[in-house]
């Protein structure tokens, strides 16, 4: 067909925080099947290019399309390709696990409990079902969020630091998850500190400082 | 295959139903996040023959005044909870970008929070009525107003909660931007009622409070779902 | 016609352009008050029911008009930053927002004054003051909002949404104090109308509006250098013109 293949573009963005000239001309072009991690120190703007990415800032110059066309024009469909894991996790404390995946993937897809107990279960995390989360750990809110991740079934995947708070197991999991995601044709746009084991398909981008 | 997807499945509808469920869970699960504006309601109507005079026929006069403002006071403290635990744990961002329109967000969020805030205020507005002497045979207009002017309010003050999210003291200034704009109310609202208990009709009066309770509730998301945007930046 | 308007919006044509409008902007503001002053004070004929009191009409009807007329610039220049995104659009209502703050003020002492003669004390909530004060508030609201913010770029949106929101309501407040008082009519209270207007009570009347204007005009000029200053200080032209 001739519509273009889904793709995500940032082109030369521009954006100030205040007097500070955070994001300064970058640019960055994400297909099917790629895996681009953002990295550079702190304060380079890494989760400010993410949420340029996104939609929730908008940039002073530059733009962002998704499959070509600029997403201001097409917020409703681009947000539902998109799935986006900021920093934190971005659960309700009084709501259980499940309550949260339901009310937040409800949104976007109409969703079965079972596939988001699944989810849990993906992520390891399937006790904590019918928990509310401000009784699981760190680790644990980390892995419901990534189960948030999964159920969302977006092709776009923006993730901010995933591997936080996470053990050895744990950062095994997210290397995974994004194996098979990536394997799948999907497309993901990471802030990492450290390496990311994938080797194939893996590229960078640094921020400088 | 058209790579553009098409939108959200979840009709608008459906997501606002959802959301409206989601607040209503959270606030039965705090429930003194719901009591203590009522709390507080009922405080500030007694100040009031405690500042000023016992007399029974003084506290009449003024009684539909002092419940109005002490609703207006218990709606604007309410209001910190409508917004502001989304914006700190990072559900808002989640809500802004599920795909849904904003507005529609807005409206479901506002409308969930009026019934555990202002609906709550109206139901007990009977036993602060009692309270000031007002007679129940203008309880109807009282209630009536009430409901219309805490719902216009919740309207207002989801602008007033919108722009003032996220910053530092920023229940204070919600009450400095939200209260000037809910004169009018006051105006409309205490006016019905003391009509109404000097036996006078009003229905004038009522249906103005009518009309920019539909004024409100017609602009007012599309001002909250902007001051949002402007907040999430 | 749009490069017009676009150079319109280039912060250093703002800064020089206003600092060439300040001064002819003064002195019209200047002469209009002095002639606007002689004539209302000594030439106007004293009214038939006031006498010499009525006299602050000369002020305060000029600030009371000013202070709407300045919201509503404010919140058309806020309109247009957040429509446009144009950056000195938001300068402009930041420079507008606290001498529209001082025109209120104006208005509310100058009409209590008058009051005093009148009712016998200095307040006794007239509708039109009382819609002064509330519009008094408004103008809080939206100062107080602008540096609550540490991003200042976000600071100005919200500013512009709460101006906006401000004047749609003005007229709803103005009614609503209408009708309040219309409720609760004391026998003391006279209102503050305009008397009718012979030619040689109004041309001060104009005249002195006129002074106000540009007074508004010059000031606004002058604070919107100290804003474009301020809000460019990174750039290149502006540290060019601080050595200069």
């Amino acid at each position: 067909m001739d519509s273009p293949p889904q793709s995500l573009t940032v082109e030369k963005i521009h954006v100030w925080r205040g007097d500070r000239h955070v994001l300064k001309g970058v640019s960055l072009a994400l297909g099917p099947g790629e895996l681009l991690q953002v990295a550079g120190p702190n304060g380079t703007g890494k989760t400010t290019l993410l949420r340029v990415a996104c939609g929730l800032l908008r940039p002073e110059q530059g733009r962002v399309a998704w499959c070509g066309h600029p997403i201001a024009g097409i917020r409703p469909q681009f947000q539902s390709a998109l799935v986006y894991a900021a920093h934190e996790p971005a659960l309700k404390g009084d709501l259980t696990a499940l309550e949260n995946l339901r009310y937040l993937v409800g949104l976007k897809r109409s969703i079965r409990t079972t596939e988001l107990e699944a989810a849990l279960e993906r992520t390891g995390v399937a006790a904590c079902a019918h928990l509310p989360v401000r009784v699981l750990s760190a680790g644990q809110r980390r892995r419901v969020a990534l189960a948030r991740v999964l159920a969302m079934q977006s092709p776009l995947w923006m993730l901010d630091e995933p591997f936080t708070n996470l053990d050895a197991a744990g950062s095994a999991l997210v290397t995974d998850l994004l194996r098979e995601h990536v394997s799948a044709a999907g497309m993901a746009l990471v802030v990492a500190h450290h390496e990311i084991a994938l080797s194939a398909r893996l590229r960078r981008l640094e921020l400088p400082g | 295959m058209n790579a553009l997807a098409e939108g959200p499945e979840v009709s608008a509808l459906r997501a606002m139903t959802l959301i409206v469920r989601r607040e209503l869970r959270l606030s039965f699960r705090r429930p003194e996040q719901v009591l203590q504006p009522l709390v507080f309601f009922l405080i500030v109507t007694t100040l009031f023959p405690l500042g000023l005079s016992l007399q029974l026929s003084l506290l009449r006069d003024m009684a539909p005044g002092v419940l109005w403002v002490a609703a207006l006071l218990s709606s604007l403290l309410s209001l910190d909870s409508l917004f502001k635990s989304d914006a700190d744990d990072g559900t808002l961002d989640q809500l802004a970008l599920s795909g849904q329109s904003l507005t529609a967000i807005v409206v479901a969020k506002t409308a969930a929070h009026w019934l555990v805030s202002g609906a709550a205020l109206v139901l007990v507005s009977p036993l602060v009525g009692i309270a000031l002497g007002i007679p129940v045979s203008v309880f109807p207009t009282m209630l009536g107003s009430l409901a219309l002017g805490t719902l216009s309010l919740s309207w207002l003050g989801a602008i007033g909660a919108g722009l003032t999210v996220g910053l530092k003291r920023g229940n204070v200034l919600v009450s400095l931007v939200v209260l000037p704009l809910a004169m009018p109310l006051l105006i409309f609202g205490a006016g019905a009622t003391d009509r109404a208990a000097a036996g006078i009709s009003s229905a004038g009066a009522l249906y103005l409070l009518g009309s920019l309770c539909v004024f409100t509730c017609t602009l007012a998301p599309f001002a909250a779902a902007a001051a949002l945007r402007i907040t999430l930046e | 016609m749009w490069t017009w308007f676009y150079r319109l919006a280039s912060p250093p044509y703002v800064y020089r352009t206003a600092a060439a409008l300040t001064p002819w902007l003064m002195t019209v503001a200047v002469i209009a008050i002095v002639c606007g002053l002689i004539g209302g004070l000594g030439f106007a004929p004293p009214d038939y029911q006031q006498g010499d009191a009525f006299r602050i009409i000369y002020v305060h009807v000029p600030s009371a008009y000013m202070s709407l007329f300045c919201y509503s610039a404010m919140a058309v220049a806020g309109a247009i930053g957040l429509i446009w995104r144009i950056k000195m659009s938001y300068a402009l209502a930041a420079a507008t927002a606290p001498v529209g703050a001082s025109f209120t003020a104006l208005a509310l002492v100058t009409g209590s004054l008058w009051g005093r003669p009148m009712w016998g004390t200095y307040w006794a909530w007239d509708p039109r003051l009382t819609s002064e004060l509330i519009l008094l508030f408004l103008y809080a609201g939206v100062m107080s909002l602008r540096p609550a913010f540490e991003d200042p770029a976000r600071g100005d949106r919200a500013a512009a949404l709460l101006s906006i929101v401000g004047f749609v309501n003005v007229p709803i407040i103005h009614y609503s104090v209408q009708w309040w008082n219309s409720l609760h009519q004391g026998a003391t209270i006279a209102k503050i109308g305009k008397p009718s207007m012979p030619g040689s009570m109004l041309w001060p009347l104009l005249t002195m509006l006129l002074g106000f204007m540009c007074f508004y005009g010059a000031v606004v000029c002058m604070r919107l250098r100290g804003e474009v200053l301020n809000r460019e200080r990174q750039s290149a032209w502006v540290r060019e013109a601080i050595k200069s």
